[in-house]
């Protein structure tokens, strides 16, 4: 199927999925921010307790997983049916469904319908697909302003920031920096504001206030959708989502075409599996859910925008679709030790993470070998921690080496060789022959006078430096297996079943299993072989 | 094609391409057809609604997100939320730095100015100066004082100091409790914007978790599920109550054990 990662019928997402630059480049800086990594190890050690409280305390968590992984399959497997119907259901109850194929039909569309209500500003509720778009600048472009009532989205927009979390996207700023930035940046605040977290809420909770009692218009996006009802779930903390919601006259929703479920009784799986898995919470403080339009409560317009952006592409991938069920509850990024590192910002796009990784490069599709969303499925060890926090159990390590696969597959098409397909055809070459690969072997031992004084290569000439440029080598051992085997077991003079002399390098277990030393073998002297082996003869070498 | 009619194609070859949804132990597209859903997590089975077990859980987990609960008798409602406003004014008086006093940046009339105090008497118990809020079917007596929601405009809303209301519903294990629009509880504006909101729940009302809480409610009505005050993980993941919903939540927990119809009895 890596034909259908390619050669989908489905177009690629465009917008916020992209960064200007690789991710290993992009890291590079993040890794050099110290500020940066004490504050994303902070937050992210603060939520992986709270995270794994709020899940140890349900007996039935694997269950609950169980179910929300079955519910998102069966989903997407008719998604056009559930689609149809939360259409149906929708416009029954006086809401406008809308379609949108990618982000600038979204944009046209949200655009058009704020332009028809005469308003030139509107309040959001945070909403990764309307971050995905870049509906803010479409709108700005426009000449409406969009005012983002999350307070971590206000951090970022006040800082003319971009987002680096899913939940948070203001993660990477702690409390000290939040405080300068709102007596710099935030009309009317109060100059005493210090820099705990419940003032600086105090301080947004005022800054926002008149704006919400304005608005005419919100724009939101949508946690879940049921399609059996029509009803449209957004599922929030500080009370801005409701503000959104429920004030202004106007109510445009943009949700991406995965967030669909079918029944009302799944809800009852996802409202469990999200808050303890998101902000390790046993509930959220809000859940709202509406139903089209409800006379004299809330908006009295609603209009639902279905986007698809690159959904379908990935919906093609019998492997990679899986990444389509997430729920955005950002536990794979609290987990990853890639991301506790680098930060979101060095994914580039809104995405990021774990889950982004797999999710941004199918979204946009990979162009060529040096789109910056190649290098997405390589920023991660595959430790596997995402799968295990996983709500609705995406595999996501197998669906990076999947990537990483459909990677190089594609690379291997193209004229020009890529110095890692060289490097691996080279490699083949070697390792095909016993001949060569001793020969090799051998030839790498002159890596030892490298490495001598730290017992690390850190510095290799090219093409080897693409490896050493982020981490160290090993300094190559002062004998080879080979050698070794050659040596202790392998030679016609070794008498089998005869006692043996563990390797140098002290890989052998506690001493306590060695053999009493004189029964070593003639091709291994005494003197090599016992837990001072660095001593023996190929230590020369 | 128009986008609706390409999006759904692009679906439908998109699962062809990868070999599912053709029929074959796939779940159709209404909700009946769940069979292959395993739903082997707890849908029921616990203590039963109202009962003292799940009361103290509700109590407890309430409490842990910094609602305040305090329990009355049938029929004592009216001095319970009379004692509720009346410490909820203690703690966030009115004219304080989070509600300032009108000025030049500020002009009466606008959303930091209680229009109230012109528009109508302050409250008989003088609290604070802002008025409580109810909707129209709050049963009666049980908040002589409240000003019955007409449609206020959201600047009116700002102007009062709290509401009381019903529920629809309430959740012990995650310590939730939801508001459906009925009489009793008003459309959604109303318990958002003040920033005191005074909710009675009765001990039937109870139930032990997610699901049951769903399953009590009507999917086509306007849905809250409130837990706890607002509050905000957004700075370093610290939780922090009190953002833009109301900054203090006080539940009556309506319970008589001594009432052989009662579930706690």
């Amino acid at each position: 199927m890596t034909a259908a990662f390619l050669g989908i019928p489905a177009p690629p997402g465009v917008g916020q999925l992209r960064g200007g630059r690789p991710f290993p480049a992009a890291a590079r800086d993040a890794l050099a921010d110290s500020q940066l990594r004490r504050n994303l190890g902070h937050a992210t050690g603060v939520i992986r307790t709270k995270r794994a409280a709020a899940v140890g305390e349900l007996d039935d968590w694997e269950q609950l997983r169980l179910a929300g992984e079955a519910i998102k399959r069966a989903t997407m497997a008719r998604l056009d049916d559930h689609l149809v119907r939360l259409e149906a259901e929708v416009t029954a109850r006086g809401g406008t469904v809308h379609w949108a194929r990618d982000a600038h039909e979204a944009n046209a569309i949200v655009t058009g319908l704020v332009q028809a209500t005469g308003a030139t500003e509107l309040v959001k509720v945070k909403s990764m697909a309307t971050q995905e778009i870049g509906l803010n600048a479409a709108l700005a472009d426009a000449g409406i302003t969009a005012h983002e009532t999350d307070l971590a989205e206000l951090i970022i927009q006040l800082g003319d920031d971009v987002p680096s979390h899913i939940l948070v996207p203001a993660i990477h700023r702690n409390r000290a920096e939040i405080r300068e930035l709102f007596l710099r940046e935030m009309p009317g605040v109060d100059p005493s504001l210090t820099a705990e977290p419940r003032r600086l809420a105090m301080a947004a909770r005022a800054h926002l206030r008149r704006t919400f009692l304005r608005a005419r218009v919100a724009v939101s996006g949508a946690n879940f959708g049921v399609a059996e009802t029509g009803s449209l779930v957004v599922v929030e903390s500080e009370g801005n989502g409701r503000m959104c919601l429920t004030l202004p006259e106007t109510l445009i929703t943009v949700m991406g075409i995965e967030k669909v479920v079918p029944s009302w009784r799944d809800l009852e799986v996802f409202l469990q599996l999200l808050p303890r898995s998101s902000t390790g919470e046993r509930m959220n403080p809000y859940t709202s859910t509406w139903t089209g339009v409800t006379p004299g409560d809330g908006p009295q317009a609603f209009h639902l925008v279905l986007l698809d952006n690159g959904r379908t592409a990935a919906l093609g991938d019998a492997v990679g679709r899986d990444a389509l069920h997430c729920i955005r509850c950002s536990a794979c990024l609290n987990v990853c030790p890639v991301y506790e590192r680098t930060g979101g910002h060095a994914y580039g796009s809104v995405y990021p993470g774990p889950i982004g990784a797999v999710l941004s490069p199918q979204l946009t599709g990979i162009h060529s070998g040096s789109d910056d969303n190649a290098s997405l499925p390589y920023a991660s060890s595959l430790c596997g921690a995402c799968y295990d926090v996983c709500p609705v159990r995406i595999d996501i390590p197998s669906l990076l080496v999947r990537l990483r696969t459909a990677h190089v597959d594609a690379a291997r098409d193209r004229p020009l060789p890529t110095a890692e397909a060289l490097t691996m055809a080279a490699a083949a070459w070697v390792m095909s022959s016993p001949t060569r690969f001793a020969a090799a072997e051998t030839a790498s031992r002159l890596g030892r006078l490298a490495g001598r004084a730290t017992g690390r290569l850190s510095s290799l000439p090219p093409p080897l430096s693409a490896w050493t440029s982020s981490r160290d080598a090993p300094r190559p051992p002062e004998e080879t297996f080979r050698q070794w085997w050659s040596r202790t077991r392998g030679g016609p003079a070794h008498p089998a079943g005869q006692a043996n002399p563990p390797p140098p390098g002290g890989f052998a277990g506690p001493a306590g299993s060695a053999e009493p030393r004189g029964s070593a073998g003639p091709a291994g002297p005494a003197g090599s072989a016992g837990p001072a082996g660095s001593a023996g003869p190929a230590g020369s070498a | 094609m128009n986008a609706r009619e390409e999006v759904l194609a692009r679906i439908r070859a998109a699962n062809a391409n990868a070999g599912v949804g053709l029929g074959g132990g796939v779940r159709g597209p209404g909700a009946d057809d769940d069979g292959d859903i395993p739903r082997e997590y707890h849908r029921g089975g616990g203590p039963a609604p109202g009962s003292p077990p799940l009361l103290d859980l509700l109590r407890r987990r309430l409490v842990d997100y910094r609602a305040s609960v305090v329990d009355a008798a049938p029929g004592d409602e009216p001095a319970a939320i009379r004692a509720a406003l009346a410490a909820a004014s203690a703690e966030h008086p009115r004219g304080s730095a989070e509600h300032p006093p009108p000025s030049a940046d500020n002009p009466p009339g606008s959303a930091e100015h209680s229009p109230r105090s012109a528009e109508y008497p302050p409250d008989s118990a003088g609290r604070g100066g802002g008025a409580v809020l109810v909707p129209p079917g709050l049963p009666a007596g049980w908040c002589p004082d409240g000003v019955v929601d007409g449609g206020f405009t959201a600047v009116e809303l700002d102007g009062f100091a709290a509401v009381v209301t019903g529920c629809a519903a309430a959740c012990a294990l995650t310590g939730t409790i939801a508001l459906d629009g009925s009489p009793d509880q008003g459309r959604r504006a109303i318990t958002l914007v003040p920033d005191v909101h005074v909710c009675v729940v009765r001990a039937d009302q109870v139930v032990h978790g997610v699901p049951e809480l769903l399953a009590r409610l009507d999917p086509t009505r306007p849905i809250t599920l409130i837990s706890g005050p607002s509050a905000t993980s957004d700075i370093e993941f610290d939780r922090v109550e009190g953002v833009h919903g109301p900054r203090t939540l006080a539940v009556i927990l309506v319970t008589d054990p001594t009432d052989p119809t009662d579930p706690t009895a």
